[in-house]
């Protein structure tokens, strides 16, 4: 039968894929072509003997759709190996912020105390503005950005989520 | 050492080494030095089409009925961009197809070219895989990954483009078998745990069915043999989709015909109301299951399929089985066999009680007419006076395809070839070529429609030129009679456009291209007629003037289950389609 209550959760799946032109073409192309969320994506090279890149993508979907995404990216033919980090393993997320904030008197005070509090680091400082760095997951990362927006905040750059399985197994 | 070769010289000896007899293609400046090497070489045989669209439907019928790769080779732009229909028809009825497209050079990529397109980018969703070369000691390697790619697993389409300053660079050969794959190795055996749960279903079916598709026959001939030996141990019933027709046999009790929209009462009824689905290749297209809600609503389902992502897409399964058909089929007979417990011969025997039932109801019979030829009539008979000869049908879409679905009869696979899944007007003269230029002593009939021949009928001047005595049997009704259909089902008899206006002279036309023209008007100069056809040692065009207003039947409309089906004498096609329904294709 079809789906028609399942619930709708957010997974992180990392995909490990040969390097070769267009491969991010094709994961993106799957997406959009076959109407899944993209929630992040993040892709760089992890392995430079063998050329291969490491594909970080949250999206969001029913158990069943999840499935899909899974099996269609591993029926791409440069993709070597694809993991659901959320349901096959226990991993450690991790996104990278910068936060551009404008402001002085007060909010300026108070922006730079909330970035101590977040373990925010100032990278760049002129005398109206900060430039604070974050690590965290997302949920972190959400909530500091949040607690700018009235202090001033301009403008926000996110790598998207990085993620790795916990304990020694390799992927 | 072995000595260089121009980019060119490599193409034609990596498709030697692949065995390649044939290539249809369409020259441009883009591949040229590829043309020049053909020019000297008497292994491959290139035909030359007429439009590169007919390129890809003749490689498909030329696959399709020889279990081969299909070979295309067009230019850069113009000559890439016409092939993409084919392209995206082979995907999804998962032909295995190598297109080579010429590129501009490598460094005017990107600048807008004469004739550049980015055909790696226009044809990533529509191909299994695609390469852009980037150097010449690349390319030898990537032609045999693209076989390999094209013809395994599921087999699909694949795109090779060569910037023409690439077919002339030299480089190295290297042959196939040095070739293999680093990330892409298709399952083909199932896993044992789940073949034996899935006979587990099978010796405990009161009402069971084998439900099978295209994949048995991609699988190849011993699929085909196998799920008959395994049909007829279990006394199970079958009925198959539109691409499955021909691997088992049409002439056998246990044939219910094919399912789907279009398919038979018995076999879309014994669909709705099995206890145990036995899919063997098949992928749960919406033309077979109607509205996925009532679909089959009792039944345990077993899922074989060569392709992962077939599994649980549409139809949540019990027992999925990745693998190839045949490799399944052998270890799930040799479980059979070896199992005690056999299905209850009761239940069995009640279960074709009410499938003989629905069988009584005759749904393929239709009110025959003394004055006009009722297209099921034209179709019956042609496959009366061709049946038991050694002869292929290809089709065009619409209701014609259908007909020639449910009236002609097959015996053996690889003899029905159809665009099923992109349902392509234009399809099925180039298909007729291309299986005409792998089986030239047979014989090779299109049961078209007066619409969709015109979208590639300058392919017969292909079929002229090359002595491919194709014949086209046209269903001439003077409408896109499916579109009729639709209108008079949904939109309130109101035909916007589904006339086929000025319609050419198609006897006039044949003789045009130097080929022949026979038309049939009446019942009684139809069997005539068509034995003429079979007897003319070239290409012809029969214009067979059917009844115009003809609708096809049975019909499940859209949105709706497989017990709520259309019957011929139901009195047309006064229903209720819901919002929903009407809102499907
Ligand atoms: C390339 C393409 N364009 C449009 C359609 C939509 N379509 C499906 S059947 C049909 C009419 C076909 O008419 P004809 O070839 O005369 O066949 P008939 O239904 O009359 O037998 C049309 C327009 C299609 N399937 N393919
Ligand atoms: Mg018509």
């Amino acid at each position: 039968m079809m789906s028609e209550e399942q619930p709708i959760n957010t997974h992180t799946i990392a995909a490990l894929v040969d390097n070769e032109a267009g491969v991010l073409a094709r994961v993106i192309g799957l997406f959009s072509g076959r109407g899944y969320n993209i929630d992040s994506l993040t892709v760089a090279e992890v392995n430079e003997d063998e050329h291969m890149s490491r594909i970080t993508i949250v999206t969001t979907a029913t158990p069943q759709v999840i499935n899909q995404i899974k099996a269609q990216l591993q029926r791409l033919v440069p993709v070597h190996r694809v993991v659901d980090l959320t349901v096959e393993t226990d991993s450690v997320e991790r996104e990278l912020a910068l936060v551009k904030v404008t402001g002085k008197g007060n909010d300026r005070v108070e922006a730079l105390r909330m970035s101590e509090a977040f373990r925010a680091r100032v990278i760049d400082a002129t005398p109206e503005s900060f430039v604070f760095e974050i690590t965290g997951n997302t949920a972190k990362i959400d909530a500091f950005i949040g607690l700018m927006v009235p202090l001033g905040l301009q403008e926000v750059s996110r790598t998207g989520v990085a993620a790795i399985a916990r304990g020694p197994e390799r992927m | 050492m072995s000595e260089k070769l121009t980019g060119a010289q490599i193409v034609l000896k990596a498709l030697k080494d692949q065995g390649v007899g044939h290539i249809f293609g369409y020259p441009g400046g883009a591949v040229l030095p590829i043309y020049d090497e053909i020019f000297q070489q008497e292994d491959i045989e290139h035909i030359l089409v007429r439009h590169e669209q007919g390129a890809t439907h003749a490689a498909e019928g030329y696959a399709r009925s020889t279990g081969k790769c299909g070979v295309v080779l067009v230019t850069s732009g113009p000559g890439a961009t016409n092939a993409v229909t084919g392209l995206t028809d082979a995907l999804m009825d998962s032909i295995p197809m190598v297109c080579i497209t010429g590129q501009v050079a490598t460094h005017l990529i990107g600048n807008d070219a004469f004739q550049e397109a980015d055909t790696v980018g226009i044809t990533r969703p529509c191909t299994k895989h695609n390469y852009l070369v980037k150097s010449v000691d690349d390319l030898a390697r990537i032609i045999h990954e693209a076989f390999h790619v094209a013809t395994s697993g599921r087999p699909g389409p694949v795109v090779i483009d060569i910037p023409k300053d690439i077919q002339f660079n030299l480089g190295k050969y290297v042959k196939p078998e040095t070739v293999r794959h680093k990330t892409y190795q298709p399952q083909i055996k199932g896993d044992m745990e789940a073949i034996k749960q899935a006979v587990d279903l099978i010796t405990s079916a009161k009402k069971p069915l084998f439900y099978t598709g295209g994949g048995v026959i991609n699988s190849g001939p011993k699929a085909s043999q196998l799920l008959r030996e395994f049909v007829k141990l279990t006394g199970f019933p079958i009925t198959s989709t539109l691409m499955g027709l021909g691997s088992f046999p049409s002439a056998d009790n246990q044939w219910l015909g094919m399912l789907g929209m279009h398919g038979t009462y018995e076999a879309n009824l014994a669909m709705h109301d099995c206890d145990v689905m036995i899919n063997i290749g098949a992928r749960f297209d919406d033309r077979i299951t109607g509205l996925l809600e009532k679909f089959a609503p009792n039944s345990k389902k077993i899922h074989v399929d060569i392709d992962p992502s077939s599994i649980n897409k549409n139809v949540m399964v019990d027992v999925g089985i990745v693998g190839d058909v045949a490799h399944v089929l052998e270890d799930m007979l040799r479980v059979y066999k070896s199992r005690s417990s056999k299905p209850d011969a009761a239940a069995m025997k009640a279960w074709w009680a009410e499938i003989e039932g629905w069988r009584a109801r005759k749904c393929l019979a239709y009110t025959p007419d003394k004055k006009s030829i009722k297209p099921q009539y034209a179709v019956e008979r042609l496959y009366e006076l061709t049946k038991g000869g050694d002869t292929y049908i290809t089709t065009e879409v619409g209701q014609h395809q259908m007909w020639a679905a449910q009236y002609y009869r097959f015996e053996d696979p690889n003899r029905w070839m159809t665009s099923g899944g992109l349902g392509t007007m234009g399809y099925g003269i180039p298909a007729a070529v291309g299986v005409q230029v792998a089986h030239p002593k047979s014989l090779v009939i299109d049961i078209a429609g007066e619409a969709s021949v015109q979208m590639t009928m300058q392919e017969l001047s292909t079929a002229v030129q090359y002595r491919l005595p194709i014949k086209i049997f046209i269903l001439n009704n003077e409408y896109m009679g499916m579109v009729r259909q639709w209108q008079e089902l949904l939109h309130g008899g109101r035909y916007s456009s589904s006339y086929s206006e000025a319609l050419p002279d198609f006897v006039k036309l044949a003789e045009a291209y130097g080929a022949t023209g026979i038309r049939a008007e009446t019942p009684d100069e139809l069997d005539d007629a068509i034995k003429k056809m079979i007897a003319t040692d070239g290409p012809v065009i029969f214009d067979c003037i059917v009844t115009k207003d003809e609708n096809c039947f049975p019909m499940i409309p859209s949105g709706a289950a497989h017990n709520e089906m259309l019957l011929a004498d139901d009195q047309g096609l006064d229903v209720e389609v819901s919002d929903a329904g009407k809102a499907m294709v």
